[in-house]
């Protein structure tokens, strides 16, 4: 396989002389559309070839995969909270009454050909599309690849994943079953928490008292309409601006801020992501022939009195059930006759700052930097010390929550007291990320260091040599450019200094930045400039 | 009914030894293999429990085995509770899962091979009924499976579900103890759990739960698990979102991140 090195330039490229039909057809619609402008620069646009940048594919791949098997499922679910008595062909339920919702995804699973499969592709496909999604956040967070010109497309990627676990939740409780039915007495728990409004809005949400009549209408609307009709557009958007701002590449000879190396898209890239697509479907498609996933059958329909031991939501919702699992008794608080939730409050006001916090990390970063230059090449974790152990902090907070989600499943499988593991948790949620933080900046700062020296001398051979005065030395061997590249391209960023405005203060927010700013680059390791690596070669 | 005084020798016993987990695991893994073996050969219990020869040869192996902890005349100690009143089905139960003789001191005894043939059983089951009435092992028409499953879902899923998982998988309960997993349990011993309500499960008498309702439970238990489990494949253990979560984590992203390396790979 070779690698076409290309950059992205916008010579034209001459149509390919297809027969006749082909090419009156094409010049027949790029007339009207003016469409052959946007092929070849679609076609000439250039692909990183690195695994790293594939993992947003597969989550358009399964988001590909949803929608077809989506589509599929409307055709014959009913979502209405209609009473029936079920009349299908799984014998346990006969005659049993329950929701016309429950009893349509009962009759999709058993009665209707490739309904089950189907029901498992969409489902399956939904879990592996925000798993891609948040690898795929964590890869653009780790090489910096949201700093300026792309910070508005890390917001529309966070919306997007926020989107998905929005769509996740609400065709989650589509079914009507008795988990789905518990998910969704915990949201409404959950607005009722809420001071003031609370109840009344759970009242609107609901159409009356929980559960109510018309939940899984409302809920469909958005499921199938509205958050997908959203989320495509974000992802139309986020693509385009991913065109427009090229991508990131790594660091390497010949790869500057000012091109992208790769494959271009076409022919070679498009016929890799082509037969991609079918790995991706191919696996979901494997994964829902092989395993079940919400064998809803097993759970009955939803009956606000039965709760049943283990219910936990979807991997991605999670750290939310896991937050409310970690709140220690007693949070309640009765003021003026009225109670007020802290249990429910306090997780929600602090994932709200965590998600926050994501959300607005690239300008956050901007703000300490004051980095207003343009980068396009992706940054070594290393060489980011803070920025990676800001990462780690916030990939452990989030893994304790997501951890207490399960912690019932935990307990019960290792063998562990359901408390022990609650208060180990807690534990963790602080510990966690400070412990976190604090070795994974080590680790980077070590790293960056044998780089340093790497470059400067050399790889140890391990082949010791007698001088002629009898000393013993051992021969270092030098790299070749391309590695040392990697290894000194890297940007040396300092504090920044406090400066009196112009009416000779110096403002708060100015000493604060300042401080952060040294917090973030205090122990930085510059990279070996080109002098000390020309006296590095000889000593 | 039942009112147990080994709530007092529970609590006296709440230490627990470092190694019980270690145990535990050993003990849950040898279990699965040893359970089946012994518990298939389920003996018909036409051996009459009024038969004084049983009787005798019961209290002997009480005697033997049983009275360190539960007192020379079944009247307890404060290793045990007393087990006047507790039944032939209480024993029959204890004994066939292999819980009883109680290995060691935890938050919750645990299952292992069983140690004596059913005949054994039946003999300390038909002393232990001679002391005093209690319940009895019950009658083979309630444990066929021919009731009503649908039925038996809805009062599995108002009175079990809770502790058991509506999909019998098991759950956590406080402390360290736990509802066991469900599957693969005998119809005996589920009816037998409901009617004598093993350490720390309620009991489920028959003004609360009829023998018919018991045996509609029993039937959805055995249709779940012979007919529902696998419909659509693998059901990773029954354990829901959790082990999904995980599954397409490790397997499903972990092996498309496999080929998303082997594409981008260069030949050296
Ligand atoms: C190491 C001490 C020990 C030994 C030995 C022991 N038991 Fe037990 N047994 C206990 C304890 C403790 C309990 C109470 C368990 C609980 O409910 O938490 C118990 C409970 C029981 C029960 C249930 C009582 C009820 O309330 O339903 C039965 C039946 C029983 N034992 C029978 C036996 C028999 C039969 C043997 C001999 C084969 C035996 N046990 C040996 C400690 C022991
Ligand atoms: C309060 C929680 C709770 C409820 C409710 C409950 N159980 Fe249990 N169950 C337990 C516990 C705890 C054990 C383990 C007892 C032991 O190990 O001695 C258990 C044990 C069992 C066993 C024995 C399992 C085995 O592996 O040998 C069966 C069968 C069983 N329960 C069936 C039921 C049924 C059927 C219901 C509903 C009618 C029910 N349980 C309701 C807590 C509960
Ligand atoms: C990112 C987008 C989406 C996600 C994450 C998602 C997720 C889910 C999930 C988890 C379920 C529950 C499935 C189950 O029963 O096990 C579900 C149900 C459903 N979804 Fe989606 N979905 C998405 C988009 C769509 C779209 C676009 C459609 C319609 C075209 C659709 C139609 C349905 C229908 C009809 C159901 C109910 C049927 C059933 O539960 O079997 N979904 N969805």
């Amino acid at each position: 396989m070779t690698t076409a090195e290309s950059t992205a330039t916008k010579s034209g490229v001459k149509a390919a002389g297809g027969s006749k039909f082909t090419s009156a057809a094409a010049s027949y619609l790029d007339e009207r559309t003016a469409i052959s402008g946007i092929t070849k620069e679609l076609g000439r646009k250039i692909f990183p070839d690195h695994w790293t940048f594939m993992l947003g594919e597969v989550a358009i791949y399964s988001l590909i995969a949803i929608l077809l098997s989506g589509t599929f499922l409307t055709l014959f679910f009913d979502p209405t909270m209609t009473e029936v008595h079920y009349d299908g062909s799984y014998v346990p339920f006969k005659g049993v009454e329950m929701s016309a919702a429950y009893s349509s995804t009962l009759n999709i699973s058993f009665d209707i050909r490739g309904g089950l499969l189907m029901r498992q592709v969409h489902h399956w496909a939904a879990l592996l599309f925000v798993a891609a999604i948040g690898l795929h956040m964590l890869r653009v967070f780790f090489n910096g690849a949201f700093r300026k010109p792309r910070e508005l497309n890390w917001v529309i990627g966070f919306v997007l994943f926020i989107l998905a676990m929005g769509e996740g939740f609400t065709g989650y409780s589509l079914p009507d079953d008795l988990l789905s039915g518990n998910g969704l007495r915990i949201i409404d728990g959950m607005v009722k928490g809420i001071p003031l409004v609370g109840t009344w809005v759970s009242y609107l949400l609901f159409g009356g008292e929980f559960p109510g009549g018309v939940i899984v209408p409302r809920l469909y609307s958005l499921h199938i309409l509205l958050l997908p009709a959203i989320l495509v557009a974000a992802l139309g958007l986020h693509l385009l601006l991913m065109v427009i701002n090229k991508h990131t590449q790594y660091g390497g000879p010949g790869r500057t801020n000012d091109n992208v190396v790769g494959v271009p898209v076409m022919p070679n890239f498009a016929a890799k992501a082509g037969g991609f697509f079918f790995v991706v479907f191919g696996v979901i498609v494997l994964i829902s022939t092989f395993f079940t996933i919400n064998p809803i059958w097993n759970y009955g329909p939803y009956d606000p009195a039965p709760i049943s031991a283990g219910t936990q939501p979807d991997w991605y919702i999670g750290f939310l059930d896991g937050a409310l699992r970690l709140v220690p008794p007693g949070w309640e608080v009765v003021l003026w006759n009225h109670t007020y939730s802290f249990n429910i409050l306090a997780p929600m006001i602090i994932i709200g700052i965590f998600i926050l916090l994501v959300l607005l990390y690239p300008f956050i970063e901007i703000w300490v930097t004051g980095d207003k230059r343009e980068h396009h090449i992706a940054d070594r974790p290393r060489n980011a010390p803070v920025r990676t152990a800001i990462g780690a902090a916030g990939v452990s907070f989030y893994a304790v929550l997501w951890a207490a989600g399960g912690s019932d499943v935990i307990a019960t499988h290792f063998h562990l007291t359901i408390e022990a593991v609650t208060h180990t948790l807690q534990a963790l949620l602080i510990l966690a990320p400070i412990i976190a933080f604090w070795i994974t900046k080590r680790v980077c700062i070590s790293l960056q260091k044998k780089d340093r020296e790497v470059a400067l001398h050399g790889y140890e051979s391990g082949r010791m040599v007698r001088l002629p005065g009898g000393q013993y030395h051992e021969v270092h061997q030098p790299l070749d450019d391309y590695e040392r590249w990697r290894l000194v391209d890297y940007h040396d960023y300092k504090p920044l200094m406090i400066r009196p405005g112009a009416d000779g203060k110096i403002k708060f927010s100015q000493r604060l930045r300042a401080v952060v700013s040294r917090w973030f680059f205090e122990d930085r390791i510059s990279p070996a400039t080109p002098k000390e690596l020309e006296q590095g070669g000889h000593h | 009914m039942q009112n147990r005084n080994s709530t007092a020798a529970r609590r006296a016993s709440g230490r627990r030894h470092p190694l019980a987990s270690v145990a535990l695991i050993l003990i849950g893994l040898l279990t699965t293999g040893g359970a089946y073996a012994l518990l298939s050969t389920t003996a018909s219990a036409e051996s009459s429990s009024d038969s004084s020869a049983a009787i005798t040869e019961g209290q002997k192996l009480f005697a033997a085995n049983c009275a360190t902890c539960h007192g020379v005349n079944a009247a307890g100690t404060a290793e045990g509770p007393s087990l006047y009143g507790v039944g032939s089905a209480s024993v029959d139960f204890q004994m066939g899962t292999g819980r009883m003789p109680l290995a060691f001191q935890g938050p919750q005894g645990a299952q292992k091979p069983p140690q004596f043939t059913q005949t054994q059983i039946d003999a300390v089951a038909a002393y232990i009924a001679s002391l005093a009435p209690g319940p009895a092992v019950p009658d083979e028409k309630w444990l066929d499976g021919s009731g009503d499953a649908a039925a038996g879902l809805e009062l599995f899923r108002i009175n079990c579900a809770m502790c058991h998982n509506i999909a019998g998988a098991g759950g956590a309960l406080t402390e360290g103890k736990y509802a066991p997993a469900l599957q693969g349990v005998e119809a005996k011993y589920i009816y037998e759990a409901m009617v004598t309500g093993p350490q720390n499960m309620p009991v489920f008498s028959d003004l609360n739960l009829t023998p018919q309702d018991k045996a509609n439970i029993i039937s959805y238990l055995k249709f779940q698990q012979e007919n529902a489990s696998g419909v659509g494949g693998v059901d990773l253990g029954g354990l829901g979102p959790v082990a999904e979560g995980l599954f397409i984590w490790i397997f499903g992203l972990g092996a498309i991140v496999g080929v998303t390396i082997w594409i981008t790979a260069r030949p050296n």
